[in-house]
């Protein structure tokens, strides 16, 4: 069990990474942008991928009539968001210590595990919906309103996840360094789940023989 | 559970995307069949960059043309000693007073020599140096921002030829007079020329982290043509040669009268000592009139200052620092080799190349082994200097340029040709023909201590058939040699901006990666900038009214304005707000007696404008900015002059 425990620290210490790199990162390129301008997206706000990434998008962006990328005080989130994070960090190396002392079981690495998953679902959920409400809820007074063959606004929505073509731009949404931290983090808490799991069968053996 | 599989899946599966295309570069090799033909080596295919930026100067475009090699492609003409309506260089009130010179705004000059800063003699690509002649000037143009950011006016010098090169160090730069002259100028007859004028050879002092120049002294010199100049290098660092003609000191008819001599002279100049004679207090004060003007690139604004002195060093009072080595047939080129050995003076009106040697000089000088003596300057014994005599059997040397394996290539005006031939041997390995007459010829690095010796270019005087016809009047030619093996192969032929002298080329990767793509906005201290569109307003002062203009795609802010005046003069300050690379905006507005602006993003420029006539006038945007760029413009009310129809501005109202 101090195995697993040992794992379930380092594991969920791990999501501190998304305190220090991005979460996600949105790519766009277009035939005048070789370089292409990009969002890393931190979980406490937006950075530009170059200084100026992010004013540069928004004064592309005035054209369709999205509005402008929100600063950290514009959205709940980045402030929710790091509060979360450092709470689950917290409650995941509480376990860990708690275990290694024996005084709670695997199931605790589990129960961490899931609820944390149950969150990531919410989270990417939340950032559909905000990619989905910027990419969709633009201003009337739009220089240009473009629509689908079929008669519909055309919807700027970034992919959540892979490529997308968008008229001119080719938009890339993938996660970065802190998702992969974090990705990382949560199978370590899993696999000391199972560690305890195996540690609680084979002692379970040993004192029924 | 499941739902959180999925989504581990994706990651994984991402990670894979991620790592299995990362680099997409697909650059073609190529060194197939056709691996040595001239066109596949002076092939950069499209979205390729080139390997070599060249910089020509423009002669009596006055300015400074960016080349790349060796695909002959113009990226930029750099604006120097020339009014440049394209940007607006030399219209706009941040521009004009880098024209300014004691003779009052001259917009235009001749630009000769390009030299790059150097470091312990190998380029460094901080800046590059270009002189104008026909009003003396130096320029120093910023290799991150390639625009001009500072002009120094040479008194007591007319015709800046033997400029603008550099010492090692960039410790100096240098300006020689072509012209003697009276100094100080003063009414006399022209021909007591003789014994009278003075030639001025000028080393202006380079401070090391901005550049700024300032004139340390001037070599008053016997009054012959001081023709060109290259410096010491290695060993011979700390001294300068100057090719001299008219040693004559002929005042007309200089063209027979100043081809008598058989030998002119090279002027040997030890500035080290000169310049530690200088630190002692040594030299003359003089009164003089010259303009310094320097651009900043935080304010975005040049400035100009007279200034009123001149310190002049009479080379009789330093003894052991002015030497002259005879040279045959008015010498043009002076060029010394990378290792600093050797001088080589191309007497134009020879067939033959003299080489000097530098050693054997300095053993002269200690032995004084004098050959009599000019106005009191020693000369040296040609015998006694002489390292040896390159027969190349063509006519007319002008210039040498060196590659990195002991190997000088001298252009022939007369035979139009570029000769190959190796120092110290003196044997003559190539020679290709040039289309036609040829003048400079650049190597890059072909004058420092470590040569790319890849490609020469040779730069001609005379184009005649080379393109398609374009009148009487037709650009200058060029030829692209690859110089890397024994023999010179000519790989392309190209056509250059106005009259190309000398160059100066660089590895492209000294300079690429510094070259700004903007100005920042934060950054910006000029005075009439708004550095948010809710600083954008318009101010009267008498007669004066001044617009704060700010620009982003695609409108400006404001761009509805009322209430000025017939009789006004409108300052438009217009501020770039964008801050994306390659995005510029233009400003021209109907009857301005000026040029248009064409403003980098977080730049500063202004224009002047003075209505005429009443009414409404639009103004818009020059520069295609975006798709609305067509949308990119404003409109200003003119009232009568004794109109009582108050200022007021807006946008979007």
């Amino acid at each position: 069990m101090k195995k697993a425990s040992l794992v379930m620290i380092v594991g969920s210490a791990l999501l501190m990474g998304l305190f220090v790199f991005p979460l996600w990162n949105i790519e766009l390129g277009a035939p005048q942008y070789p370089e292409p301008l990009g969002i890393n997206i931190y979980i406490n706000g937006l950075q530009g991928q170059s200084e100026f990434d992010i004013q540069n998008i928004d004064g592309l962006n005035h054209y369709i009539g999205m509005k402008t990328l929100p600063k950290p005080e514009d959205m709940w989130e980045f402030s929710v968001f790091p509060l979360v994070i450092g709470g689950m960090v917290s409650l995941g190396v509480l376990f860990g210590v708690l275990g290694y002392f024996d005084k709670i079981s695997y199931h605790w690495f589990f129960g961490w595990f899931i609820l944390m998953t149950i969150l990531g679902v919410l989270g990417m959920y939340d950032f559909n919906a905000w990619l989905l409400d910027y990419g969709t809820n633009l201003d009337p007074k739009a220089i240009m309103k473009l629509v689908n063959p079929d008669g519909t606004p055309m919807s700027y929505k970034p992919p959540l996840l892979g490529h997308q073509k968008m008229l001119n731009f080719d938009a890339y949404s993938y996660p970065r360094l802190g998702a992969y931290f974090m990705f990382l983090g949560m199978c370590l808490t899993l696999i000391a789940g199972y560690l305890g799991w195996k540690y609680k069968k084979a002692s379970n053996l040993y004192y029924s023989t | 559970m499941k739902k959180y599989h999925y989504y581990m899946m994706a990651l994984i599966g991402v990670a894979m995307i991620i790592s299995s295309c990362g680099n997409g570069s697909n650059k073609s090799s190529s060194n197939g069949a056709l691996g040595s033909s001239a066109a596949e080596k002076v092939y950069v295919a499209p979205g390729q960059q080139d390997e070599f930026y060249a910089f020509l100067s423009g002669g009596y475009s006055g300015n400074l043309t960016v080349y790349g090699l060796p695909s002959g492609r113009m990226f930029k003409e750099i604006p120097v000693f020339s009014q440049f309506p394209t940007s607006g260089y030399g219209y706009s009130e941040e521009t004009k007073p880098m024209l300014n010179t004691s003779f009052g705004f001259v917009p235009w000059d001749d630009a000769h020599h390009p030299d790059i800063s150097q470091t312990n003699g190998e380029l460094d690509g901080r800046w590059i140096f270009i002189n104008g002649n026909n009003t003396p000037r130096v320029a120093r143009i910023n290799l991150s921002t390639f625009e001009t950011e500072e002009i120094i006016e040479v008194p007591n010098s007319a015709g800046n030829h033997s400029s603008s090169f550099i010492t090692e160090n960039t410790e100096y730069v240098v300006a020689g007079t072509r012209f003697s002259v009276p100094v100080p100028q003063k009414d006399m007859p022209i021909n007591e020329y003789k014994g009278n004028f003075k030639g001025a050879l000028t080393f202006i002092s380079v401070e090391q982290e901005h550049g700024n120049m300032d004139i340390k002294f001037q070599l008053l010199m016997p009054g012959f043509n001081y023709d060109l100049s290259h410096p010491g290098r290695g060993d011979s660092h700390g001294w300068f040669f100057f090719t001299t003609y008219n040693t004559e000191e002929a005042n007309s008819l200089m063209e027979v009268n100043s081809s008598q001599n058989d030998k002119d002279f090279i002027a040997a100049v030890n500035w080290k000592k000169i310049e530690e004679y200088v630190n002692n207090g040594g030299g003359t004060k003089m009164p003089a009139d010259y303009a310094h003007n320097v651009y900043d690139e935080g304010t975005h604004m040049g400035t100009s200052t007279m200034k009123k002195e001149v310190l002049t060093v009479d080379p009789l009072k330093v003894p052991g620092a002015v030497f002259f080595l005879p040279t045959p047939k008015s010498p043009h080129g002076c060029d010394v080799d990378p290792t600093g050995q050797y001088i080589i003076g191309n007497g134009k009106l020879s067939a033959d190349l003299t080489v000097h040697s530098f050693d054997k000089m300095i053993v002269a000088i200690e032995d004084e082994k004098f050959d009599g003596e000019a106005y009191g300057i020693p000369i040296l014994k040609f015998e006694d200097v002489l390292a040896g005599t390159v027969k190349s059997g063509g006519l007319g040397p002008l210039h040498t340029e060196f590659d990195e394996k002991g190997n000088a290539y001298t252009t022939f005006f007369i035979s139009s040709e570029v000769v190959k031939w190796k120092l110290g041997t003196w044997e003559v390995i190539d020679r290709k023909p040039t289309f036609y007459s040829v003048g400079h010829l650049m190597i890059p690095g072909g004058n420092s201590r470590k040569p790319f010796g890849k490609y020469v270019v040779a730069m001609n005087k005379i184009t005649k058939d080379r393109y398609l016809p374009t009148g009487p009047e037709m650009e200058h030619s060029a030829q692209i040699y690859d110089i890397s093996g024994e023999k010179m192969e000519l790989i392309y032929d190209f056509p250059t901006h106005g009259e190309p002298h000398y160059a100066a080329g660089c590895p492209a990767e000294l300079l690429a990666p510094k070259s700004k793509k903007i100005y920042r906005l934060d950054d910006n201290k000029h005075p009439y900038a708004v550095s948010n569109p809710s600083e954008a307003r318009v101010e009267r002062n008498g007669k004066e009214v001044h617009i704060y203009m700010s620009t982003i795609r695609s409108h400006f802010t404001p761009d509805n304005i009322e209430g000025v005046k017939v009789g006004d003069k409108v300052y438009f300050h217009i501020t770039n707000h964008e801050q994306d690379f390659d995005v510029p905006h233009g400003f021209s507005i109907i009857g301005q007696n000026t040029s248009e602006l064409l403003v980098m993003p977080g730049q500063t420029k202004t224009s002047i404008w003075e209505p005429k006539k009443v009414g409404v006038w639009p103004f818009y945007c020059t520069d295609f900015c975006s798709a609305l760029h067509q949308e990119m413009q404003g409109y200003v009310r003119v009232s009568p002059a004794n109109s009582d129809i108050e200022l007021s501005w807006s946008l979007g109202e």
